[in-house]
């Protein structure tokens, strides 16, 4: 057992000293070569100096750059060409693959929970970080909320998952139920239900885990931008007046309103990728499937490629507008910088 | 940290005296409310691990946050044939106890003569008319039948009970599943995909995000975009292709397609676009002086970068090796794909998928799992939480 984390240990040395190594040798090698000689030409001299750092900056990069092709950049193209072939990814059929999607009820069926996923997901985390942040920045025990409130964004959706399959438990009728909805849901008088089997009710409550674990996220980026709100403007409109829920609408929104924004898209981008909860709760069984999951069944149960290839092709396209959005952002930031 | 910019009595101080009641009750309406999210948030998590340290019986039969209180399982026991009567001061009596001879710490919660009224009787009461004679309990689980005259009925007949067994709180679960269930072998799995997943991209993309942050060279903000661009391609894209060229390294070379060193380069490949913009993010910010004053004295930018720049920006890579490390920790899908489910080398999240699936009524056991998988990010989560949020901030915030 300690064998394996000897191997791992030993790994990360190699790793560190086969990199560093690296970087080393090339900067001395491209030092060595291009050193200015005496007797050089001021000419070849300056030639020589913009060479080394033309290339320097890709030595720099290089390690990362090979990794970002290999693992990201060409398996975009890959699967975009893998999506027009056949299950064994070696007879090209056209877009005979995405016929079957648009036409097959359970893409479909994930297609609209995906939808549905977008639409609460991140609403509600971002409306319940915003609540939360609110509240605890002027309480003099919210740092301590705040952290109770983040730690589930610890967690893995995998342990999550469990956290609240076992809240959504079911015994039978006249049992005591050992699920805390269904003790509630008997307290109040009504027959308890097996709650992950029911259409609809379960997707949503799938969603909740989601919501659970990133309002943290949505409260933290909130408050932070909260307390960046310039205090004259929160004191003009005191001095004005204005009371606390026309101050949180009228002034606090409005100034925070880009960091919504970006709060909104990042949580959205999490909710598309969305697989180990639905995958460990129901599998995608009782109408709960969404697309991550059904790719991966597709992919790995049905051994599809072609197919697989297809759904992570739409994955990516519905990525995309926040993809272009994030980049023009940041040139834009660049350009100002 | 409510400044006092933000605290809500000095604004009410500001408004009329006559408004003071109102704000007060704003204030504990506030705290009321914070008090009950706190709660539902931290509810879920409090029940996995009160459940996961309950003896398995108890458990299984009542909620977790009965905990404290003794549980009650109903059960039947049966008296003494009529032969066993003695003679007791002019009744004849049958004696004896519902729990036979093993009773330790149990105790009657109750008890009657047929299945509809199991606990129509509280313990140490009398019911009067049971097979020609009167039957007490005590909670004790000692029963006496006496009549006055003899008793006669035929066979053994059933006392029906519920049975109260103390709260128990045992370690049984997590040797169990850490053992028996693989656990164990997969907190070690995890350990061994994490910590070289965490280490290895730190190196590369800090190299990288020098060059990107210092150097002036075409093509640079070209790079940029495109790390800014990976930071939400969704993985999904990169699983096929990238077991299709395993498997033909594999067939190259031999050896297995799914392994640790498949693994390790995955995530070390997935994590470097955050690493890469977070720590250029970092470094861009640091205080150009410092740069040029180490560029006058005559260091190489290869110098610059490993004495000055690398130390500087430790609060960067912690966050990113703390991001890292929680999200490798966590992962499922990755794990799945590229080492695969077999006994041996699953991954804790993994490991607790199976366990759903046949385990999947076993509470003791998957809630004593599940804790051990998130006991470690939770750890990590808590002491370092400062370079955790410094990280958010700076990767999701410009």
């Amino acid at each position: 057992m300690f064998q394996q984390i000897l191997a791992a240990v030993i790994a990360v040395v190699v790793a560190l000293a086969v990199c560093f190594a690296y970087f080393w040798g090339t900067n001395w090698v491209l030092d060595k070569l291009l050193t200015p000689r005496p007797g050089m030409s001021d000419d070849a001299l300056t030639r020589r100096d913009t060479l080394r750092s033309q290339i320097r900056p890709w030595l720099f990069i290089g390690p990362a750059l090979l990794f970002l092709t290999v693992y990201l950049i060409y398996p975009v193209f890959e699967t975009l060409r893998l999506s027009f072939f056949d299950k064994y990814g070696t007879k090209f059929v056209g877009v005979s693959n995405y016929v079957w999607a648009l036409t097959d009820e359970t893409f479909w069926r994930s297609a609209l929970n995906n939808a549905g996923w977008l639409l609460i997901v991140p609403a509600f985390s971002t409306a319940m970080g915003l609540i939360i942040a609110t509240l605890a920045d002027r309480l003099w025990w919210g740092n301590i909320a705040k952290s109770l409130i983040f730690a589930p964004m610890a967690i893995s959706f995998v342990g999550a998952s469990i956290i609240w399959k076992f809240i959504y438990t079911y015994k039978g009728p006249g049992i005591e139920q050992i699920g805390v909805l269904n003790a509630v849901v008997t307290g109040l008088g009504f027959p308890p239900q097996a709650w992950i089997t029911v259409p609809y009710l379960n997707s949503l409550l799938l969603m909740i885990i989601l919501i659970w674990i990133q309002t943290g996220f949505a409260m933290v980026i909130l408050s932070a931008a909260l307390r960046g709100i310039p205090e004259e403007t929160l004191e003009a409109a005191r001095i004005d007046g204005a009371n606390e829920f026309r101050m949180f609408f009228d002034i606090m929104i409005p100034q925070i309103w880009g960091t919504i924004i970006v709060v909104w898209t990042t949580i959205t981008i999490t909710v598309l990728k969305v697989f180990d909860i639905v995958y460990a709760m129901t599998n995608g069984e009782f109408q709960t499937q969404v697309l991550a999951n059904l790719m991966y069944r597709w992919m790995f149960i049905s051994g599809d490629f072609g197919r697989g290839s297809t759904i992570a092709v739409i994955i990516m396209l519905a990525v995309l507008p926040v993809m272009v959005w994030n980049i023009r952002r940041v040139r834009s930031e660049l350009g100002t910088a | 940290m409510s400044s006092i910019a933000t605290d809500l009595p000095v604004a009410g101080q500001q408004a009329a005296p006559a408004r003071q009641p109102r704000i007060k009750l704003g204030r504990i309406a506030a705290h009321l409310a914070l008090l009950f999210l706190v709660a539902l948030w931290t509810f879920p998590t409090v029940g996995l691990l009160v459940s996961s340290i309950r003896d398995r019986d108890q458990l299984a039969i009542s909620g977790w946050w009965t905990a404290l209180t003794p549980s009650i399982r109903l059960n039947a026991a049966r008296v003494g044939p009529a032969s066993a009567q003695t003679q007791e001061g002019g009744n004849y009596v049958v004696k004896g106890n519902l729990f036979g001879a093993d009773a330790r710490g149990l105790s009657i919660e109750g008890f009657g003569a047929t299945n509809a009224d199991v606990r129509a009787h509280a313990a140490g009461s009398t019911i009067d008319n049971f097979n020609g004679g009167s039957l007490t309990v005590q909670s004790s689980g000692e029963y006496t039948l006496s009549s006055p005259a003899p008793l006669s009925y035929s066979g053994q007949p059933r006392v029906y009970f519920g049975v109260g067994s103390p709260p128990r709180f045992t370690l049984e679960n997590y040797r169990d599943v850490l053992a028996a269930e693989g656990i164990g072998q997969s907190f070690i799995n995890s350990l061994t995909v994490a910590i070289p997943s965490t280490v290895i991209p730190i190196m590369i993309a800090a190299f990288a995000a020098y060059a990107l942050a210092w150097m002036r060279f075409p093509g640079r903000g070209f790079v940029v975009a495109l790390v800014v661009g990976l930071l939400v391609v969704p993985l999904q894209m990169s699983l096929i292709p990238l077991l299709t060229l395993y498997n033909q390294i594999a067939h190259l070379f031999g050896g297995e397609a799914k392994g640790y060193v498949g693994v390790w380069l995955a995530h070390t490949a997935f994590g470097l676009p955050l690493a890469i913009y977070l720590l250029r993010n970092y470094m861009a910010g640091l205080p150009r002086e410092i740069m040029e004053s180490a560029r006058i004295d005559g260091a190489s930018h290869f110098k610059t970068f490993t004495t000055m720049v690398l130390p500087l920006s430790f609060p960067a890579l912690a966050s990113f090796a703390i991001f890292q490390f929680l999200w490798i920790w966590n992962d499922l899908l990755v794990a799945l794909v590229f080492l695969g489910a077999q006994n041996d080398r699953v991954v804790l999240t993994g490991r607790l998928v199976n366990l759903l699936g046949t385990r999947g009524d076993h509470w003791e056991l998957l809630t004593a799992g599940a804790f051990v998988s998130i006991i470690v990010p939770l750890t990590v989560f808590f002491a370092l939480q400062r370079y955790f949020v410094r990280g958010l901030l700076a990767g999701s915030v410009k």
